[in-house]
């Protein structure tokens, strides 16, 4: 147990890292120091260089060079097994458990003390009785993985490293997969962890989550820390400047909403997913010319289906009308290409295996789902000559960098092929644009831009049904927010006249009321 | 970024790989004391030192163009047809029949009337595995190679039973009309009185095949069609999105597919024998999966390769001719280079690209 005191040494010291991958500096001359019982933020873009630093302190890479140091002693962590000894535990972002072991069984997995299981179960069993009692971390250690939440699953990651005598904790963005009220209770345990002495590390490029829990934090930015600083002495404003290097606007500017006529209404919709569950159980919804209807939600609740449905990819039962049209939900005339032609544009959630042909080059993408419009069309072959030129003005347009039509999309950086798949969708002048996830894996600067390319068609008079889990971003971009949860509408608020809180609980599937 | 530029990927792995078979070959070779400089000598003396040599090659380059060509744009789709072997013997069947039954004034009307025979018979042999996978999910590698089997089986019956003329004694159709007869390399090039060319098969299809390399790249890289086909090859997840009907496009490339190595059986058929006989084929439908891996699945690529598989297939012939280098150990330097430029290609490409991003950084 580290003592209180000025003599105190830092719990861990980083001093010089760098590390290298190819021509790619990931890491160049990093160091930080963070002292015992405090809980150090460490934030930055996409790619800054954050995991790569977190993986060398758990062993998972060898640093080119640099010295770490535990509790003022020299360290070497060459693997993770060192990384435990040494007192350093990781939570990682995708969890590392075992779906069909108990909680007890996947906490003792690995550390177990012989070849038989009962003696160290009988030890985990007390341990974490003790570990319940004096963290607040209560879990039943006979429940199934597979059946107790993500919240939960997250606590025994952490009681993972605990009983594994962590006293160093690494969070790597815990709270991607949480719900509002999940990520309270979470800040609550962290909470409880610092004041019992416990060192925590928390990475994540939530800029709310850093200013609410962090004591000090420390900035990166293309693999170089650009700033330490102590919480309380900054603000929102300045970290999203460290990290991306130039004034960046966090809020959206946008004015009132002039709601026109129902553009797309949706009745009674029902979707049967291949393994015979009902993942949309009845959806009613509708979105006005000129405003931007968002969808709350933890991830998996029906979101992403509702979105195959409307872009016409998965066949579904119910009523869809676009322009007071009804579009056919199944059979031959209910393909993207249908959708296109209704006036449909759609942002696909995952650009990656979805909205990009990742291996085609940055022009052929500009026409993908378009590809068969007369306007590319030179006879029988394509006009490849005007899609190229037309491609280089898109990407002036948006400015996608680097504005060179020829890459391959994977060799854009994410913000950059999301603006591809944006500039794509949203010049075609849809009257509906669907988005999932806008902003997912792209960087600050490029968010500000993609929220105002949004904001913009909306103030052109056009309907936008918004999907994401973020809800910081269905606040500030929609004009209405609707929250699903387990397939089903929870409810309907005035996005100006409700909160985090509210759409929190509804989110966890606590109805408000029918409205 | 990439790894390395384009044209490396592109020539310097097929040629480290060429180059390291070849080593290998001649490790064979020197094992079973036979002397591997003088049986390449000899190899390309047989086949590039002169002109009956050359019309070998081509011939067999013919072939392998379209079994070659056949495999790259099912490849394009994600789709591995292996049965380019089957639809190019029902091809022949094509060919026969268009050959056989139908009174062409002239060969240049016979060798379109042939075309279409032959990819239409190659395509429909296709069809039926490209709607399993597509509808029923069914493997399109275990069904095609099954198909060959049945190809064969198929043609046997049909030869011995059907298409042999009274009283003959071999399983063959009967000789198609002088009028179909395609022009070889020897009646268009050479002069009177020259020997050019003579007594080898190479003959107008040759040109065809080249005619078919040309559309097949149009068709991959200018065309809608061409452009379903690759998105859909590179992500079907995408390709959905996209409206791209799966069912749609698996079963329009292997229709493709399928015709154009039925078109190989122009070459053999009506081009050489002037007959349909058994096994027309020669093994040249799995060469073509060599041809189309070694090319990259890219016309430009898939001639060269076809080439280089010609000069192979002459030259394996030549040293069973006049060396003690038995026929079976041709076959194994022909699978040695289709081991090293088609399935072990990663282990060159790997080293190079690690001394191409070396050779960047101190740059």
């Amino acid at each position: 147990m580290p003592t209180e005191g000025s003599q105190t040494a830092p719990a861990i010291e980083l001093r010089g890292i760098s590390k290298a991958f190819g021509p790619v500096q990931a890491n160049k001359d990093i160091s930080i120091s963070v002292m015992p019982g405090t809980i150090h933020g460490i934030i930055g873009e996409n790619g800054a260089g954050k995991s790569t630093l977190m993986s060398i302190l758990y062993g998972f890479y060898k640093a080119d060079k640099g010295e770490i140091f535990i509790s003022g002693q020299k360290t070497e962590i060459p693997d993770s097994q060192a990384a435990i000894a040494a007192g350093i535990g990781m939570v990682f972002q995708h969890f590392k458990l075992v779906q069909n072991f108990t909680v007890l069984e996947n906490i003792i997995l690995g550390a177990e003390d012989g070849a038989l299981l009962r003696p160290s179960l009988a030890k985990a069993r007390e341990t974490l009785t003790n570990l319940a009692k004096e963290y607040e971390l209560n879990v039943d250690p006979d429940a199934l993985i597979e059946e107790v939440g993500v919240g939960m699953q997250q606590r025994v990651e952490i009681l993972k490293a605990l009983y594994r005598q962590a006293d160093i904790l690494i969070l790597d963005e815990p709270t991607g997969v949480l719900t509002p009220a999940e990520a309270d209770q979470l800040f609550r345990i962290l909470d409880r962890l610092r004041d019992e002495g416990k060192t925590i590390i928390l990475i994540t490029h939530k800029l709310r989550e850093i200013m609410e829990i962090t004591d000090t934090v420390s900035v990166m930015r293309r693999g170089e820390m650009t700033a330490t600083v102590k919480t309380a002495e900054t603000n929102p404003e300045e970290l999203a400047e460290l990290m991306v290097g130039r004034k960046v606007l966090l809020r959206v500017d946008k004015v009132p909403a002039q709601p026109g006529d129902k553009v797309l209404e949706v009745e009674n919709l029902r979707f049967v997913d291949s393994a015979g569950v009902e993942r949309l159980k009845g959806i009613n919804l509708d979105v006005r010319a000129g405003e931007i209807l968002g969808i709350a939600g933890v991830a998996g609740n029906g979101q992403s289906e509702l979105l195959e449905v409307l872009g016409g990819y998965a066949t579904a039962t119910g009523t869809i009308r676009m322009n007071g049209e009804a579009l056919d939900l199944t059979g031959t005339k209910s393909d993207g290409q249908s959708r296109r032609d209704s006036g449909i544009a759609h942002v696909p959630e995952d650009r990656q295996s979805e909205g990009l042909i990742m291996n085609f080059s940055a022009w052929e993408n500009t026409v993908f789902g378009y590809h068969l419009d007369p306007q590319w069309q030179k006879g029988l072959l394509m006009d490849n000559a005007a899609i190229k030129a037309e491609a280089a003005e898109k990407m002036q347009r948006f400015d996608v960098r680097p504005p060179n039509p020829r890459l391959a999309a994977k060799n854009f950086s994410g913000g950059n092929q999301q603006k591809i798949v944006l500039a794509r969708e949203i010049e075609r002048n849809p009257d509906l644009l669907l988005v999932g996830q806008p902003t997912r894996g792209v960087d600050i600067g490029a968010i500000e831009f993609i929220h105002q390319q949004i904001v913009a068609l909306r103030d052109a008079g056009k309907a936008i049904l918004l999907v994401s889990v973020e809800l910081e971003e269905i606040l500030s971009l929609s004009d209405r927010v609707v929250v699903m949860f387990d397939g089903q509408i929870m409810g309907e608020r005035i996005a100006a006249e409700t909160n985090e809180k509210e759409l929190g609980l509804l989110m966890a599937g606590v109805s408000g009321d029918a409205a | 970024m990439d790894k390395m530029p384009a044209w490396a990927d592109a020539t310097l792995v097929p040629l480290i790989s060429l180059f390291l078979a070849a080593v290998l070959s001649a490790f064979v070779i020197m094992a079973i004391g036979e002397n591997p400089i003088e049986a390449l000598m000899l190899m390309v003396d047989g086949t590039l030192m002169r002109s009956s040599g050359w019309g070998y090659m081509l011939y067999y380059a013919t072939n392998f163009m379209f079994t070659g060509l056949a495999v790259a744009v099912a490849f394009h789709a994600r789709l591995f047809n292996i049965g380019g072997e089957g639809q190019a013997l029902i091809g022949g069947l094509g060919v026969a029949l268009v050959c056989l039954y139908i009174p062409w004034p002239h060969w240049s009307l016979a060798i379109i009337g042939a075309s279409v025979g032959a990819a239409l018979f190659g395509a429909a042999w296709a069809y039926i595995p490209a709607v399993l996978q597509a509808k029923r999910g069914s493997h399109i590698v275990i069904t095609t190679i099954m198909f060959n089997f049945i190809a064969a089986a198929v043609l046997n019956y049909v030869l011995v039973n059907v298409l042999r003329p009274k009283g003959a004694q071999e399983p063959a159709t009967g000789f198609f009309p002088d009028a179909t007869a395609l022009p070889s390399f020897f009646d268009m090039f050479a002069t009177e009185g020259s020997r050019l060319f003579r007594n080898s098969p190479a003959n107008i299809t040759f040109f065809l095949a080249l005619a078919a390399c040309v559309a097949v790249w149009v068709l991959i890289w200018h065309t809608r069609l061409g452009y379903q086909i690759r998105a859909f090859g590179e992500r079907e997840s995408a390709a959905k999105y996209a409206g791209i009907n799966p069912v749609r496009i698996t079963v329009i490339a292997m229709l493709i597919s399928g015709g154009l190595a039925g078109m190989m059986a122009i070459n053999t058929t009506m081009g050489e024998a002037e007959r349909l006989i058994l096994n027309a084929t020669e093994g040249a439908g799995f060469i073509g999966i060599a041809v189309a891996l070694m090319g990259r699945s890219h016309p430009f690529g898939i001639l060269l390769a076809a080439l280089l598989f010609g000069f192979l297939y002459q030259g394996g012939a030549e040293l069973a001719l006049w060396t003690n280098i038995p026929r079976e150990l041709i076959v194994v330097i022909q699978a040695l280079v289709i081991l090293f430029t088609g399935a072990l290609d990663n282990m060159v490409r790997m080293p190079l690209e690690r001394i191409f991003l070396v050779m960047r950084r101190t740059n």
